[in-house]
Formats: C-alpha cells, structure tokens, sequence
C-alpha cells in the first residue's frame, strides 16, 4: 500500500481489457485482417460487373463497364465537373447535418428533461417524423426557392430526427441515484446537464449522430434529384436524361464511397467518446 | 490499522481554509407519509429528536422503517409531510448547501476521475487553487491520493466509497448525513472504514447523522443511538428509544459495556441477543 492510511484490504482493480489473450485471432480484434475481409465482397462485385458488362449478358446502356466508368470519372475529372459536384454534395450534407444535429441535440435535450415538454411537443415532432423525406420537397421549393437554402434545409431536417430521437429517449433513462446524488451537491439546471445528464447519453448521442449522418446523404439526393444545378443527386438526374449510365453509376459509387468514409471518421470519433464517456 | 488510520489524522485542509462547521439538526415532530392507491401510506410519524453541533447520532432500525427517508428530510431531498428540520435553527427548504450526503452506494460519475468526483462536492466560491488545494488534502485524508487519476470502475467498492465521503466532505458541510455508507462493504473493510470516519470526524469535527441497520456499527461510531421502531406491522415508525454509548472513541471493541449495551438494543430491534440477562 502506498499510503499508511489506505486499508490493506482492497487493491485496484485493473480494468478488464487486454486481460485474457483471445485464443483464436477473431477478426474484431485485428483491424487490418477486418479490413481486407471488408475488401472482399466489393472485388467479387467488382469482378462480378465487369463480366457481366463484357460477355454481352447485359448491353452497354444497361450496364456499362467498370473502366467505362472510370473513364467517364476521369473525363469530368478533367472538366472540372467532378469536384464541383463532390465538392458542393458534400458541403450540404455538412452543413445540413450540422444544423439539424445542434437542432435535434437542443431539442432532444428540452423533451427528454421536461416532462410538460414531452406531453406538449412530443408527439407533434412524432408526427413530422412520419413526413417521408420527399414530401417536403415542393414546400421548400415554395417556401424557400430552388437556391443553397430549400437544400440545406431538408438535409437538416434529415438530420435532426435520429438525434432527436436518440437524446429525448436516452436522456429520460440516465441513472437517477447519480442524478440525485449532483442535485445532493447543489448542481442542478443547466449545469446538471453538462455534467450529469449530457455525458451518461454520450453513447447514444453519438450513435444518434451515425444515423443522422446517413439520413443526412439520402435527404441529400432527395434535395438535388428535384432542383439542382449541380451535385450527385442532379449528375444522377442529369445523366438520366442524357442516356449516361457510366455517369449514372458514377454517382451510385461516388455517393457509396462518401457516405462510408463520413461514416467511418464519425465512428472514428464515437470509439474515443465511448473511452471517455462510457 | 485504527492507530496508524488516527496517526495522520490533522489535515492541513484546516489551517489553510477555514473547514469547521458543525450545526445542530433538530427533527420537530416529523411525519413521512407516502400517498399509495388514493390512500396515504404512513412511514414515520411524530420523531422528533435534536443533534447537537458536533455529536454523532446513529439512526437505528429495521430495514424499511423510514430510516433513510429521515435523513433524506435533512439533506432537503424530502420534504416531511408534518413537522420540520431544523438546521442550526433554521428550517430546511429544498436542498441544503449547510449539508452532504454519502450514500449507499458510491454515485460516482463513472467518466470523471476519483479527483473530479470530489471535485463535484465543492462548494461554489472557491478559486481553483483553493479547490485544488482542498482536493489534496481530502485525498490524502481518506487515502486516495495514489488512485486520484483512476476511474470508479478501476478501483474496489471500499475506495469507491472513501472517494464518495472526500466528496462530501469536499462541501464543508456543517451536518454530515450518512446513509448507510458502509452497507454494501465486506465486514472487514466496513471495519476499517469506520476507523476512517472517526479520523474524518477528529480532522473535521461536523454534525454527523449515520444510517445503520449495524448495531456495533452504531455502538462503535455513535455519542448517541435513536432507535426507530413500529408498533405494528402497518404502523409507522417512531423513536423507540435513544440511547447514550460511553467512552472515548475509537471505543474498544470487545468491551463489556457495550456488549450490555449491543443486547439492548438487539432487544429495541425485536432480535433475540441469546444472551442470559435478556431472558
């Protein structure tokens, strides 16, 4: 014992990680064999495509080739098309994910701690939760114009809905005996939610941002599919009307690609949180 | 252990800042009653008993006689239903910043370190330093010093509970409210932690109200014991008796004096003590 006053009786207790070896290497525990795992199924469908696309199974229109499409990317590399259209999706959905998840965070917050603001407002959000993403569309139009703003606006609202969700539902369910205890020593109001209730729902918080990220891209297509002079939803329309499936699938991979990496850095983020809050 | 424990009992805490408070806690004829199925369920009725500034007052009673929600009265959580509390003269309204309490269970929060849990006990109005300070001395007071940086999770349920007193002794308090603190401990480091507060007690000589259903306990820690009892199966519960404990503590384990006493009160409890003066 380190010190005369600390009973002999207890020592620390390490925490359990990386105590017991895993007997077998199960890919959870070795992030580079779990990558390439995660590789595979893409090459097969990579493969899978392009024979289907050369042996005449299906025409070019139909389904042109992974090279073609390559091609076609290289091609509006090289106008400059590309990075405009990447470039302004993924600024929207940034935006509009940022906006709706600080909206569904400070309403999540006011519902899950104010019983009279769950009986009041509770179920009208409810209702336009059930709104599908595509309804608002016209209204926005209306409302807002066909400019940066009607788009921003529905990714937001994609966005808000799973933090919402997950905040108001978590933050009814943190631990009473520790909510008592901070209120035992004075902390209450605001401060009680940043120290107490705000980081016990850290882990749902978090995994409520994931989901809104996701809504976050699909409401995304949805703004630019109907409206849009640039983007990946528009060079998804665009190439629609122009007859380019090499563009069309383009896009498919390019929104793919950018919704696993957006992803993959919030997981990123959530595996420190959980260290820290959880 | 209890000499070694009371060895380096003066903590510099109280020469740097003023860290002596002790008020009186007077319950006045306090009535607890639960409304249950349209009907009141009656749990404490007419107690009524004063602690003096400085004295340790043990609340004795079976499980379930409203023990807890006594003090609870006094740490302003509850609010009784007939009579009052009184602090230091003064009548308790929603949660007293004259009081701290430590609970059954630790309630620590689980992501801050041993440090910032006591952190959370300060009182507002003090700079960092006088915090940081304060902090330091309350570690080392309960011997937490070495684990400060750890997490709740990573140390046993007997520091979890030392980190939770340095919590509430981080708050000044003028009245020390212990429910059952040391309930959900093994015998022998529930021993040890009994050594500890009386050392907490000579460092920093507040009021304290303890919560036990452990008659040694109670006789080891206690100036004076309040037995809380029920007439009946339905009754509420009332003082059944108080008891003054002699001596000096730490008091003698094993003496004779309150093994007398310890029958007494077995006998308040409705326990058989299996002992020939009982009969």
């Amino acid at each position: 014992m380190t010190t005369p006053l600390a009973p002999a009786g207890d020592a620390v207790r390490t925490g359990d990680a990386g105590g017991a070896p895993a007997p077998v290497a199960a890919p959870r525990r070795r992030p580079l064999l779990r990558a390439v795992l995660g590789l595979l199924l893409p090459l097969v469908l990579l493969v899978l495509w392009h024979v289907l696309s050369t042996t005449g199974v299906f025409s070019a229109v139909q389904l042109p080739a992974p090279l073609t499409v390559l091609e076609a990317g290289a091609d509006l590399l090289s106008r400059g098309e590309l990075w405009t259209h990447v470039g302004i999706s993924t600024q929207r959905v940034l935006t509009g994910f940022l906006l709706g998840a600080g909206l569904g965070l400070a309403a999540g917050s006011f519902i899950g701690l104010s019983r009279w603001g769950s009986a009041l407002v509770g179920p009208t959000i409810g209702a336009f939760r059930a709104v599908p993403s595509l309804a608002w569309v016209p209204l926005l139009l209306l409302w807002i114009g066909l400019g940066e703003d009607s788009k921003v606006t529905l990714v937001a609202i994609g966005a808000f809905f799973p933090v919402y969700t997950t905040v108001s539902a978590a933050l009814q369910h943190v631990d009473r005996h520790l909510l008592e205890a901070a209120r035992a020593f004075g902390v209450h109001g605001l401060r009680l939610l940043t120290t107490v209730q705000l980081p016990a729902v850290m882990p749902s918080v978090i995994s409520g941002l994931r989901l809104a990220l996701a809504q976050a891209w699909l409401f995304l297509v949805a703004a630019e599919l109907l409206g849009a002079s640039m983007g990946l939803g528009f060079l998804l329309t665009d190439s629609q009307n122009n007859g380019r499936t090499d563009r069309l699938l383009l896009a498919i991979v390019l929104l793919a690609v950018l919704g696993k990496l957006s992803d993959a850095l919030l997981g990123v983020f959530e595996k420190w949180a959980v260290k820290k809050w959880a | 252990m209890g000499t070694s424990l009371l060895g380096s009992a003066p903590s510099t805490a109280t020469a740097r800042v003023s860290r002596k408070r002790a008020f009186s806690v007077a319950f006045d004829h306090v009535g607890k009653a639960f409304p249950s199925g349209g009907q009141d369920h009656h749990v404490l009725h007419d107690v009524d008993v004063t602690a003096r500034p400085g004295e340790v007052v043990a609340i004795l009673g079976p499980s379930g006689c409203g023990k807890s929600t006594l003090l609870r009265a006094a740490a302003g959580l509850d609010t009784a239903s007939a009579g009052r509390v009184l602090i230091d003269g003064t009548p308790v309204s929603g949660i007293d910043p004259r009081c701290a309490v430590a609970f059954q269970e630790p309630r620590l929060l689980p992501w801050r370190s041993v440090r910032e849990n006591v952190r959370l006990g300060l009182p507002s109005g003090l700079s960092r330093a006088e915090g940081d300070a304060v902090i330091d001395d309350l570690l080392r007071l309960v011997g937490l010093t070495a684990h400060a940086g750890h997490r709740p999770r990573a140390i046993s349920g007997g520091m979890a509970q030392r980190a939770s007193l340095a919590r509430a002794l981080a708050r000044n308090p003028g009245v020390l409210l212990l429910d059952e603190p040391f309930g959900a401990l093994d015998a022998l480091t529930r021993l040890q932690m009994q050594d500890l507060l009386l050392t907490v007690h000579a460092a920093q000589p507040t009021t304290v109200l303890l919560v036990t259903h452990d008659v040694d306990e109670a006789l080891q820690l206690a100036d004076r014991v309040v037995v809380l009892g029920r007439t009946g199966p339905t009754a509420p519960a009332s003082i059944s008796t108080v008891l003054s404990v002699p001596g000096e503590r730490p008091r003698d384990r094993a003496s004779e004096v309150l093994a007398e006493l310890r029958v007494q009160l077995l006998g308040h409890l409705g326990v058989d003590a299996h002992h020939p003066a009982a009969r």
